[in-house]
């Protein structure tokens, strides 16, 4: 099946309005469930704030190879938003003056951005902590440009995350377009040869899961060792840890949920899996995301959502740090997906 | 009222038996979640067993609960159905294996 995005599509649901519409119709509209404020506030943590600011995520464009079933930022080929440099610039001055100890670069894809390699050094001069790119292993093996990217992240000491839904092909090639598990294997087996991902190496190699259809993640330790096993007898592969991410109601899997009639399910699924102990760990409270055009928001879904951050300060070029953590989070029901089970964020489970 | 026997929805509502009786729909679920943890048996191992059980016992819930506790546990499809295979193999052995029965009941009865 071509996927497309529904931008491309001219879907209703890339009108960002009905998406948030439609999570608070339905369902939650009728009490069948209850909002996420409410739930929230079941155990006094409402309204959510932001505690101290740990990871600084940007976006670097929804411009990408892929065209994945689940993308939250319906990103594809098709998609032109990409960072200026004028903002790169911006962030570059908050990356020197943040307390932020974790620099965090997503996409689409990333290294797509034509400036893309020159930030990374830039960035990587003013030395914080830790600097992840979120690859999505494809583009490695996309064009012979971008062959040489693992000795170009191992030289800045990037940290990579990237994705992989399962270590068997059918699985993967579903959720992430034809072709797509080969290719991912090549990526990693180049990032193992420079050094990335074996036991004990400093260049973290770390791989994210996220469920491949209308279900939650299952324990990411048992899994994390399942994909060990599974890649190194396949494939000689290795990594560090494994991250298990829920898919969240919005975007292009708000649009899956509905067009197979799972939607009611999942948000039941998310609601019962509730866990109050997730909602003092969700990473819009030690996180601040920033879009491509340098808007600021509370985590990267509600970015997609287009609901930038409750403060006088919001855009990158007037960043105020002490200001932005007196904010309160925006909430709505697609935050479920952060605390379910275990919880989930860009770095996995949070309990 | 509902006009089938079973309704997806249900499933939901399991919890809800022990509306009508606490104590004991407490003690079942605590007896069911410890079943199901990690054990001599992986987690991962007995959700395949309970997808096998399901389909031996015919019961739509369980069909539904362990299909979808397989797809979170990242079992495969092939898997899924060689479980089912062992289910569907000691159901139709142990039709068969009563053809023993059927055949010393001839052996005794007939000339």
């Amino acid at each position: 099946m071509l996927k497309k995005t529904l931008k491309a599509r001219n879907s209703e649901l890339a009108n960002i309005k009905r998406q948030l519409k439609f999570l608070s119709n339905g369902i939650f509209a009728n009490g069948n469930l209850p909002t996420f404020a409410d739930k929230i506030n079941e155990t006094d943590q409402f309204p959510l704030v932001p505690k101290t600011l740990e990871i600084l995520q940007l976006n670097l464009g929804y411009m990408c190879n892929q065209v994945c079933s689940h993308c939250h930022v319906d990103a594809g080929p098709d998609r032109k938003e990409i960072m200026t440099k004028e903002t790169m610039l911006q962030c570059l001055e908050v990356i020197k003056k943040t307390k932020a100890h974790t620099l965090d670069l997503t996409g689409g894809a990333p290294e797509m951005n034509p400036n893309f390699r020159w930030f990374v050094e830039e960035a990587a001069k003013i030395g914080i902590k830790d600097f992840i790119v979120r690859s999505n292993l494809t583009i490695i093996r996309a064009n012979k440009k971008y062959y040489d990217l693992p000795q170009f992240f191992k030289k800045h000491n990037v940290h990579l995350i990237s994705s992989l839904p399962h270590y068997t092909k059918g699985k993967t090639d579903k959720q992430r377009g034809k072709g797509v598990f080969n290719k991912s294997i090549e990526a990693l087996q180049s990032l193992n040869d420079v050094g990335y991902g074996i036991k004990d190496s400093s260049f973290r190699l770390d791989l994210v899961y996220n469920p491949s259809g209308a279900f939650l993640p299952g324990n990411q330790m048992a899994l994390e060792n399942d994909f060990k096993k599974a890649l190194l007898d396949d494939f000689g592969i290795s990594f560090h840890n494994l991250f298990t991410i829920t898919n969240l109601p919005i975007s292009r899997f708000l649009d899956y949920l509905i067009a197979t009639d799972n939607y009611e399910d999942y948000m039941y699924e998310l609601v019962n899996a509730y866990n109050p102990e997730a909602v003092k760990n969700v990473m819009c409270t030690n996180t601040i995301s920033v879009s491509w055009d340098g808007w600021l928001y509370d985590c990267d879904f509600n970015q997609m959502l287009n609901l930038k951050v409750d403060s006088k300060v919001q855009h990158i070029s007037e960043y105020n740090e002490e200001l932005l953590n007196n904010r309160k989070i925006i909430i709505s029901q697609h935050c479920y997906g952060c605390t379910a089970g275990a919880g989930s964020s860009c770095q996995g489970v949070v309990t | 009222m509902s006009k089938t026997y079973y309704d997806p929805a249900d499933l939901r509502k399991f919890g809800n038996i022990t509306e009508w009786n606490e104590e004991l729909g407490n003690k079942f679920f605590e007896y069911y979640g410890k079943v199901f943890e990690e054990g001599a048996l992986s987690a991962r191992e007995k959700s395949l067993i309970a997808l096998a059980v399901a389909h031996t016992e015919q019961c739509p819930y369980c069909i539904d609960a362990y299909t979808k506790d397989g797809l979170e546990r990242g079992i495969t499809k092939g898997e899924m159905m060689e479980a089912i295979h062992v289910g569907a193999a000691i159901k139709s052995g142990a039709t068969l294996v009563h053809g023993v029965q059927m055949m010393n009941k001839v052996n005794k009865l007939d000339l």
